[in-house]
């Protein structure tokens, strides 16, 4: 199948779901409303809702779920495993730990980037740790290396819990590692896209070393290509990226395994064609989770990243039963 | 006319000197077949020469440069290597792969341009596997895919084709096929130097015999003066007898 075919098909996807998203939530809104809301802000209810609260918020998804599906790809293309993710790496965590030293120190109250640069550091300490113990001894080095910075971040944030000065604190730390797209602005949308849009140009920019990569080191670097390079775009792109969306979203989990895989065999397999698309089914993924969270009716409202974990961990068996299908 | 020069080589690697002071010069129309006991250096010598590794001392020319000094991208463009067992992480289709043989000369943006789809072709049939152009590489055979990989250095027509043991795990047709592929590359013109653990393959298809053991050179010169039971007994520790010349060579190993 042709790239541009399924790029325009996933376009045309996430516009559909876009749509969606501002339609579906506690209120539906009539079609006209918001129509008339995203083009006239009058400032009635529905124009409120529409611009203020589900607009921001479905385009947060968009970003998030891009950064998430983009370096899951790219990962998933540097490991040569099908298992890695920003999660697997302990990239995830470590943003999530960055972001939680904020909290626990109150210092996101007082200064309002202080969450998105704690999540990158780090989310850049944690890859780098990663990727400094794990590389050069193979893919499963390279996954146990990103377990064992995963372990350190999570006694990090256990610590934090443990410590917190009251049950509030605890509890705000908590709700927000469960990670959610509610109550975000427009104000959390500036902060975090130009680290977004800045990492996903790094990332995008290894996917001709990526290709060569599939032949293994030894060859990719006798066709020309800087191994050293291509693992400084990878990490720092990832780090920019899923550390600005962790630190506006909360832990996020799957995304960043499953979108690749979805569009892995529509462009044959082939690393740097999976880049773009796995961002859009990534977007396209997240948007959706988002949308279910609104509209599955459970007492509270359901949390954005326990959905996708509900959702991406019986995948990830799948994934697992394959692989094991496949060894010899 | 392509001259690769090696000289004076050292390699340690944590207290063990991998290359010992191994120096090779090299012309377009040899095949070179590196031979030697498991352990003799083959491996790092062929990492040497293609320019992925580092000697500790000693330096490699390309032509009179030195390829320390050459762009990773400029010494991808004029040789080929190919380590042992080649694999590919991804079953993305044969033409694909080969296509990759051709990243050190495509444009720095955009996709394939139209005229190198002629020498993907061109490789592929040279390489017979016209009918698996779009299979997927992970389904291929050991023998296919050998050829595959083969196909993928070759797309980019390099001067120097380094290769590190291309037989190992063959069947006795594909490595023999092998084999004479990488002949008839020296005998186009380019240079050839395989790693070769089947003495008999390197005596009758190699023109140039390099044997290496505990890092040092053991013997180097023409197939038909320096393959001899003396250098299979200096470099492997066996009593061999080599009989017949040229295409009915023949090494058989008597006793240690």
């Amino acid at each position: 199948m042709k790239d541009w075919l399924i790029i325009i098909g996933l376009l045309l996807l996430l516009a559909a779901m876009l749509a969606v998203s501002l339609l579906a939530g506690r209120v539906w809104l009539p079609a006209a409303d918001v129509w008339r809301g995203l083009w006239a802000p009058r400032g009635d209810l529905a124009a409120i809702i529409v611009t203020q609260l589900r607009l921001p918020r479905a385009v947060l998804a968009l970003e998030v779920g891009a950064a998430l599906g983009l370096s899951g790809a790219v990962l998933q293309g540097v490991t040569r495993n099908p298992l890695a993710e920003p999660g697997l790496l302990g990239v995830s965590s470590g943003a999530a730990l960055g972001a939680v030293l904020v909290i626990y120190f109150g210092l996101a109250t007082h200064f309002a980037a202080a969450a998105p640069m704690a999540g990158l550091a780090g989310a850049l300490l944690a890859s780098m740790l990663t990727f400094a113990l794990g590389s050069g001894g193979g893919t499963i080095t390279l996954v146990l290396a990103g377990a064992a910075v995963s372990a350190l971040a999570a006694a990090g944030i256990s610590l934090a819990l443990n410590l917190a000065p009251n049950p509030y604190a605890a509890y705000e730390i908590m709700t927000w590692l469960m990670g959610s797209l509610v109550n975000r602005s427009w104000m959390d949308v500036a902060l975090v896209t130009p680290f977004i849009l800045f990492g996903g140009a790094l990332l995008l920019a290894s996917a001709r070393a990526l290709n060569a990569l599939a032949l293994g080191e030894a060859q990719a670097q006798s066709l020309g290509i800087d191994l050293r390079k291509l693992y400084a775009l990878a990490v720092f792109g990832t780090a920019l990226s899923v550390g600005a969306a962790t630190a506006a979203t909360g832990a996020i989990g799957f995304i960043g395994l499953v979108a690749p895989h979805l569009v892995r065999p529509l462009v044959g397999h082939q690393p740097s064609r999976v880049l773009f698309p796995a961002a859009l089914a990534g977007a396209l993924l997240l948007l959706l989770a988002d949308v279910a969270t609104r509209v599955i009716p459970v007492g509270s409202e359901l949390k954005l990243g326990v959905l996708t974990s509900l959702i991406g961990t019986p995948f990830f068996f799948w994934l697992v039963v394959r692989l094991r299908k496949m060894a010899p | 006319m392509t001259q690769l020069d090696a000289a004076n080589i050292f390699v340690r690697r944590g207290g063990h000197v991998l290359l010992d002071g191994v120096s090779l010069q090299a012309r377009s129309g040899e095949f070179v077949a590196v031979i030697g006991p498991n352990g003799a250096g083959k491996s790092t010598l062929l990492s040497v020469l293609a320019g992925l590794l580092k000697p500790d001392s000693g330096s490699v020319t390309l032509d009179g440069n030195s390829i320390a000094g050459t762009s990773r991208r400029k010494l991808a463009q004029r040789r080929a290597y190919l380590p042992q067992n080649p694999r590919c992480e991804w079953p993305i289709a044969v033409e694909r792969l080969v296509a990759l043989g051709l990243t050190p000369i495509l444009p720095a943006f955009g996709g394939l341009p139209a005229g190198f789809a002629v020498r993907i072709s061109a490789a592929l049939e040279a390489c017979d596997l016209k009918q698996h152009r779009s299979q997927p590489v992970t389904t291929l055979s050991g023998g296919e895919l050998a050829r595959a990989m083969l196909a993928r250095a070759l797309v980019g027509d390099p001067d120097v084709l380094i290769v590190d043991e291309p037989m190992a795990g063959l069947d006795p047709r594909h490595a023999l096929d092998t084999a004479l592929r990488l002949r008839n590359l020296a005998s186009e013109g380019k240079l050839v130097i395989a790693s070769v653990h089947d003495l008999t393959l390197a005596g009758r298809y190699a023109n140039r015999i390099f044997a290496l053991r505990d890092g040092s050179v053991q013997g180097d010169g023409p197939t038909a003066s320096t393959l001899t039971p003396e250098l299979i007994r200096r470099a492997f520790e066996v009593q061999a007898c080599v009989s017949g010349s040229g295409g009915s060579l023949f090494v058989d190993y008597v006793g240690p």
